[in-house]
């Protein structure tokens, strides 16, 4: 800051009262830079639980600019108002169901990060299961049928020897091969 | 036997073929508005010509009318603007402006620049009759009813088809 400024010059000031001005407008300095970073997150520090709360719902809905994310993970111009919408209304009283409401009838229900079960969703919510199911059930079947036909039913693997045979021949005594020495005569 | 054995992953594969293909031609960033059918949320907002007066949906009722999402720093709203230009020239029902999220001053230049084709234009500094209205890109275009119900909604910048085979078709039906 120019001196010109200041209405009463800082030379005519003792030099111990000067350095604690000094000190005095650092201090001042540090507590603006303090002032600026905590307005990014202003409501955690004001109220943190509403601020948890805030975020599990916001963690429930999805972001419409960047699909991939809740509302709570992004910081889309529309994320953040959405969140504010969402502080604004828990601090009003409203339950998380009217929330979720209020943002179904804007966004639809695509914004539910956990859909309702009804006729539009019920592929998505059963369609795995369901597959699953068929899955199960089909192996299970195969595995069954395999189990009761005999072995000369598979086809032999035509790279390896046929497995059968093998099996039958290792069951089989050997005779001892002929090169190695008998230790009883 | 064999064959069949052969043919199965090959079905199956065509299959999800035939779902990857129509996955391509959807379009997940245009979510279906669940406010189709209903009335269009209300709203009192500062007239960008004139901050002391306010304008409302309702001072649109009995008419049918389009209201436009847009905003000075939006780049696709310059893409679809001579549609609008040419729409305000035809003006086969009143054009309003939902100016979102912007500054007078900057939405004041940026209409001089690239020309005003919207009857009334709204400010929405805060976005919150957006959020009303679903918005959650600009531009986004919505067809109002006399009975003040929304009819039709397209997101993102205006395409000659959209104009032409929905919205002018479904304004001149509306108006019938």
């Amino acid at each position: 800051m120019p001196d010109n400024h200041t209405p009463c010059s800082s030379r005519t000031v003792l030099p111990g009262l000067q350095r604690l001005l000094r000190s005095g407008i650092f201090a001042l300095l540090l507590c603006a830079v303090a002032a600026v970073q905590a307005k990014e997150a202003p409501a955690a520090a004001e109220d943190p639980v509403l601020e948890k709360r805030t975020l599990a719902v916001a963690a429930e809905l999805r972001c419409l600019v960047c699909q991939n994310q809740t509302i709570a993970d992004s910081n889309a111009g529309l994320a953040v108002d959405l969140r504010n919408q969402v502080r604004e209304m828990l601090r009003a009283g409203k339950s998380e169901k009217e929330i979720m409401a209020y943002m179904t009838q804007r966004y639809g229900d695509f914004v539910l990060y956990r859909p309702p079960v009804n006729s539009n969703t019920a592929l998505l919510w059963f369609g795995p299961p369901t597959l699953l199911l068929v899955a199960g059930i089909s192996l299970w079947l195969i595995l069954r049928r395999r189990n009761q036909l005999g072995a000369d039913q598979f086809e032999p693997d035509e790279a390896e020897p046929n497995p059968s045979a093998e099996a039958s021949s290792a069951r089989a005594p050997q005779p001892p091969p002929a090169a190695l020495p008998t230790l009883h005569p | 036997m064999k064959r069949w054995r052969f043919m199965t992953p090959l079905a199956l594969f065509v299959v999800l073929l035939g779902f990857l293909g129509l996955g391509l031609n959807l379009k997940p960033r245009e979510v279906p508005s669940p406010l189709i059918g209903k009335p269009a949320p209300a709203f009192v907002l500062p007239r960008l010509d004139n901050p002391e007066a306010s304008m409302s949906q309702q001072d649109m009722a009995g008419k049918v009318w389009v209201l436009n999402v847009w905003a000075s720093w939006c780049t696709p709203c310059l893409e679809e603007h001579p549609l609008w230009i040419d729409f305000a020239r035809r003006n086969p029902a009143p054009l309003v402006g939902l100016n979102y999220k912007d500054g007078r001053k900057e939405a004041q230049t940026w209409l001089v620049r690239h020309g005003n084709p919207y009857a009334t234009t709204v400010q929405d500094t805060k976005g919150l009759v957006g959020i009303d209205y679903g918005v959650y890109g600009v531009p986004e275009t919505f067809v109002i009813d006399k009975q003040g119900v929304i009819r039709f909604k397209h997101i993102g910048p205006l395409t000659p088809d959209v104009l032409r085979d929905r919205i002018e078709p479904l304004l001149k039906q509306l108006n019938a």
